[in-house]
């Protein structure tokens, strides 16, 4: 975790004082793309040839379904208190 | 949303390669991956250094705006938690961690594969991919049943690119600064926030 944040902040700076390096930046962002793309290919990689795991899959979806539908159940219900209480306008409260 | 095909894409692209079982040994995922993995996070930090807009919009940074963010965090752990009192698979925090991508499904996905397993980097992989589809599926209908914040809240960390559309046509375009703000806020503590609740 430690690790994770540390390098994200040096990057961040590393970043900040690259803004207005437009090639760099575009560089950066492709590079970026690529990495998350092999990254994703390493996960399917890891998955495909792991038997247990694409059994197990169908009963991942659904358990990722669920987790999706709370998530969201959950946010827009604060959302709702927030718009209610701090955002709309009287006479406009009904959503 | 053409990039999130081209994502996907090389997700079925490694699972069809792992089942063929034909690569070379030296490209043993595991090995490297976690070097990987840091590089992204380096790359990634970057862009959100680098990026002036961003940086302009977080300047619009006042109480209210901020609570918009703070509540879909809050909503989402929330949610999540329900999940824990009827599903034995996961423990509280594994499903924090997955609840913590806020829909940023590939940098969640790879984060909790290195740092926990590729079985629980799928459940975040589809759970956030899930939640990007829902949101753009019923924007308008959450906007019906719970306010013009809604949509937002939903989209987590899309907010400030693929889900922005969709957020702008059901709640209006005055709402468009909100779910920038909120997306970005959201997009820099997902690395953070996952990395912590998975590490625990």
């Amino acid at each position: 975790m430690l690790i994770v944040a540390a390098i994200m902040f040096a990057g961040m700076l590393a970043g900040y004082l690259l803004r207005g390096q437009k090639k760099v930046l575009r560089f950066n962002a492709r590079l970026t793309m690529w990495v998350i793309y092999l990254l994703l290919f390493f996960l399917g990689l890891a998955i495909g040839g792991d038997d247990y795991i694409m059994h197990q899959l169908p009963e991942l979806g659904l358990l990722a379904l669920v987790i999706s539908v709370m998530a969201i159940a959950g946010s827009i219900f604060t959302a709702w208190l927030l718009w209610r209480f701090a955002f709309s306008k009287r006479g406009e409260d009904k959503p | 949303m053409r990039g999130s095909f081209t994502i996907l894409g090389f997700f079925v692209l490694g699972i069809l390669a792992g089942r063929l079982n034909q690569l070379p040994q030296w490209l043993d995922a595991g090995q490297y991956s976690t070097w990987v993995l840091y590089l992204l996070m380096f790359l990634v930090g970057i862009g959100v250094g680098a990026d002036k807009k961003a940086l302009r919009t977080l300047a619009t940074f006042n109480l209210k705006i901020l609570m918009v963010p703070l509540s879909t965090i809050t909503g989402t752990l929330l949610g999540v938690s329900v999940v824990w009192f009827f599903v034995q698979q996961l423990s509280l925090a594994e499903l924090l961690a997955v609840g913590s991508g806020f829909g940023y499904y590939s940098l969640s996905s790879v984060i909790i594969t290195e740092l926990h397993s590729a079985e629980l980097g799928v459940v975040a992989l589809l759970s956030n991919v899930i939640r990007e589809v829902i949101t753009l599926l019923f924007a308008p209908f959450f906007v019906h049943i719970s306010g013009k914040l809604s949509p937002i809240a939903s989209g987590g960390a899309t907010s400030m690119d693929t889900t922005l559309p969709i957020i702008t046509s059901a709640s209006g375009k005055e709402f468009a600064l909100i779910a920038l703000f909120h997306g970005i806020v959201l997009t820099v503590l997902v690395p953070f926030m996952v990395a912590f609740f998975i590490t625990f």
